[in-house]
C-alpha cells in the first residue's frame, strides 16, 4: 500500500455517495490510518452530480485542496460516465469501480481510453437483495474497499457494524441488511 | 492524555464549546457555520452543558445578546460567517470597545455579493481594523486548540478583548480528520473559572456600560484598546506556552516551517498553509529552498517578529484570500510589506489574491508561485507585486 491513497467518488444528489466517503474515512480511521473525508460542496440537489474525496495515509495529511490525481474513483451511477470526465487524472497504475450492468465493451466506450483496471458491481442487484431497497453507498463502500485494498474484508465488516449500530440506534432493523450488503458486495466486484 | 478522534472543523469548534461550557451562546445558522449552534444546542438538550442557548432572530441580536451576556458578568460565545458577521457589524465594535472577552467562531466565507456560500477571507479582512483579536487555523486541530486558548486571552486583566478563531469555510469546517482531543477535567482546568472585574449584576458595585462617549474622553478610550492590543502579544505568547506545557502542541505568533534556511517563501494564514507545507516538502526534494510563515495570531500584527523572520529571504509572495478591490495590494500583503518597511528590512515582495469564492487552491498553483519567486530572487526585481493566483486567463 503507498503511503497516501486518495480516492475520488462521483455520484448524485440522494445516492449516499458523501455518506459513503465518510464511512470509509471512519473505518480507515479506525485502523491507525490518518484520514481526510469530504465532499465537494454546490447546490445540493436530488440527482445532481456530485464529488466526494477521501486521502488516507501512514502520516499527517497537510494538503487541503481537491483531489485532481486519484489513484482510485468510484462511481456511483453508472448514467455519469457519459457526463462527467470520471477518469480525469486517474492514474494508470489505479482502478477505476463502477456501479454498472454494462458490458466490457460499453464501458471501454464510455472511458475513453483509460488504462488502468476496471472493476464492475451491480450495487442495485445487492442492495435489493440485501435490503429490499436501493441504496447504492454501502454496496461501493465494500467493493473500493475490496480493490483498493485499505483494510481487510474482516476489518471492514467488524469496524462496520460497530458504525451501523451507532448509525441506526433508532432503526436497527436496517443494520442486518446492510451488513449483508457489504459481505455480498465484498464477493460481487469483480475485475473486467 | 489525549484522545485519538476523527471530527470535522466545525464538530472540533462546538466540542471545544462543549468543553468550555459558557454561560450563554447565542447564534444564527448561517451557512457554513450553522454546525456549531447546531451541534451545540444538541449538547444543550442533552444536558452536556449548563449553558443559556439564546436562539436570536438575527445575527445583529446574536452579537447583541452575547455582548449583554458578557457585560452582565458572564462568558459568552458564538458563532457565524460572512454575511452574518457583516449583519454583526455595528456590535462587533461595540464588543470590543466596551472591552468584553467575547469568544465568536468564524467559519470563513465570501461575503456577497453575487451570493456565495464557500471560503475566502473577506469577512474576516473586513473586521480587522476592529479591535478583535483573530487567530486564525489550518486546521480541525488548530481550530480546536485555538478555540481553548481564547478564553484565557481574552479575559486576561491586561487584555479584555474579543477574541475571533477563524478557520476554513466548507474546507476544514467540513472536512473529516484527524485530531487530538483533550479530556473534559483538563480543559476546564485550563480554561479556568470567570471572575469579572467589573460587571452589570454586581450589585455591591453599580456601573453603566457603553455610555455617550465624546471628544473629552473617546480618544482615550480608543487608545486604551489600542495599548490592550499590543498588550494582548505577551499574554498570546504565555497562553501559548501554557498550552504547550498541558498538550505539547507548539503555538506561536506564526509558525516558520522550513523558514530558516529558505531562500524564497509564502506567508499565508489557514488551511492553504497546509497544502504549501505538502508543496514545500516536494520542492526541497527538488533542491528549490522553500519556506512556509504562516500567521496565526492576524490582530494584534506581530510586525515586528514578522519582518525579523523574512529578514533573510531573496523573495516572499504573500497570499490574500480576500481581494481589498483599491488598485493596490490584499491586506495581508500591506501588513507585511509595511512591517519591512517600518522595521528597514528589505527583501523583494510580490502579493496573490488567491482562492476567491472557494476556488481550490492547489500544489501546483502553489509551486508556480514558488517558481516565480525563483526568478525574482534571481533578478531582485519585481514588475508586478499584484497578482492573482488561480484566476482564469482572460476573464478578468
Amino acid at each position: 500500500m503507498n503511503n497516501l491513497i486518495e480516492i475520488r467518488w462521483h455520484g448524485r444528489g440522494g445516492q449516499g455517495a458523501k455518506t459513503a466517503s465518510l464511512l470509509l474515512a471512519d473505518a480507515a480511521f479506525n485502523t491507525g490510518k490518518y484520514i481526510q473525508g469530504f465532499p465537494e460542496y454546490g447546490p445540493e440537489r436530488m440527482g445532481a452530480p456530485i464529488t466526494a474525496y477521501n486521502r488516507i495515509s501512514d502520516k499527517p495529511i497537510t494538503i487541503h485542496s481537491n483531489i485532481y490525481e486519484p489513484d482510485y474513483v468510484v462511481v456511483v451511477d453508472d448514467t455519469l460516465l457519459a457526463s462527467v470526465p470520471v477518469t480525469a487524472g486517474l492514474k494508470k497504475e489505479g482502478a477505476i469501480v463502477i456501479n454498472t450492468t454494462k458490458s466490457a465493451e460499453e464501458l471501454k466506450e464510455l472511458l475513453k481510453g483509460y488504462e488502468g483496471a476496471v472493476y464492475a458491481i451491480d450495487a442495485r442487484k445487492v442492495s435489493e437483495e440485501a435490503l429490499g431497497k436501493y441504496f447504492p453507498n454501502t454496496p461501493m463502500l465494500a467493493a473500493i474497499v475490496k480493490v483498493s485494498g485499505i483494510m481487510s474484508d474482516e476489518a471492514l465488516l467488524e469496524d462496520m457494524k460497530n458504525s451501523f449500530k451507532h448509525k441506526f440506534a433508532k432503526k436497527p432493523e436496517v443494520i442486518e441488511g446492510n451488513m449483508k450488503a457489504l459481505e455480498l458486495a465484498l464477493k460481487e466486484v469483480r475485475k473486467i | 492524555m489525549s484522545i485519538r478522534e476523527r471530527l470535522s472543523g466545525n464538530e472540533a469548534t462546538a466540542i471545544a464549546m462543549k468543553q468550555i461550557n459558557p454561560d450563554v451562546v447565542a447564534a444564527f445558522p448561517i451557512t457554513p457555520s450553522t454546525e456549531i449552534p447546531q451541534y451545540f444546542s444538541t449538547f444543550v438538550a442533552n444536558g452536556d452543558v449548563d449553558t443559556e442557548f439564546v436562539a436570536v432572530e438575527s445575527e445583529h441580536s446574536a452579537m447583541s445578546a452575547t455582548i449583554g451576556a458578557s457585560a452582565a458578568g458572564g462568558r459568552a460565545m458564538t458563532a457565524t460567517s460572512a454575511n452574518g458577521l457583516s449583519l454583526m457589524w455595528e456590535m462587533i465594535y461595540i464588543a470590543s470597545s466596551l472591552r468584553l472577552p467575547i469568544v465568536m467562531a468564524l467559519v470563513n466565507r465570501a461575503v456577497s455579493g453575487p451570493l456565495n456560500i464557500h471560503n475566502d477571507h473577506s469577512d474576516a479582512m473586513g473586521v480587522r481594523d476592529a479591535g478583535w483579536i483573530m487567530l486564525f487555523s489550518e486546521n480541525n486541530q488548530e481550530a480546536y486548540d485555538n478555540m481553548l486558548m481564547a478564553h484565557r486571552i481574552a479575559e486576561h486583566k491586561d487584555v479584555l478583548l474579543p477574541v475571533m478563531v477563524c478557520q476554513d469555510g466548507f474546507i476544514t469546517s467540513h472536512s473529516i480528520e484527524n485530531i487530538e482531543l483533550e479530556n473534559d477535567e483538563d480543559v476546564k482546568k485550563f480554561v479556568g473559572e470567570y471572575k469579572p472585574q467589573h460587571y452589570l449584576l454586581n450589585a455591591d458595585e453599580p456601573i453603566a456600560v457603553g455610555p455617550l462617549d465624546l471628544q473629552g474622553y473617546l480618544f482615550e478610550h480608543k487608545a486604551q484598546q489600542a495599548d490592550a492590543m499590543r498588550a494582548a502579544k505577551n499574554v498570546i505568547k504565555e497562553v501559548s506556552a501554557d498550552f504547550e506545557k498541558w498538550t505539547g502542541r507548539k503555538y506561536d505568533f506564526f509558525e516558520e516551517y522550513k523558514l530558516s534556511d529558505a531562500e524564497v517563501a509564502i506567508v499565508c494564514m489557514n488551511s492553504t498553509a497546509g497544502t504549501t507545507k505538502a508543496v514545500v516538502d516536494d520542492l526541497r526534494e527538488k533542491g528549490v529552498k522553500a519556506g512556509l510563515l504562516k500567521v496565526r495570531m492576524y490582530r494584534p500584527f506581530p510586525a515586528e517578529e514578522i519582518a525579523e523572520a523574512l529578514s533573510h529571504l531573496k523573495a516572499v509572495a504573500v497570499l490574500d484570500k480576500s481581494d481589498s478591490l483599491n488598485a493596490a495590494g490584499g491586506a495581508l500583503f500591506e501588513d507585511v510589506t509595511s512591517a519591512m518597511y517600518v522595521n528597514e528590512r528589505y527583501v523583494p515582495m510580490v502579493n496573490y489574491v488567491y482562492g476567491i469564492g472557494g476556488r481550490d487552491t492547489t500544489e501546483k498553483q502553489l509551486e508556480s508561485v514558488f517558481l516565480d519567486l525563483v526568478e525574482i530572487a534571481q533578478v531582485q526585481n519585481v514588475d508586478n507585486p499584484y497578482r492573482y493566483l488561480g484566476l482564469r486567463k482572460g476573464e478578468n
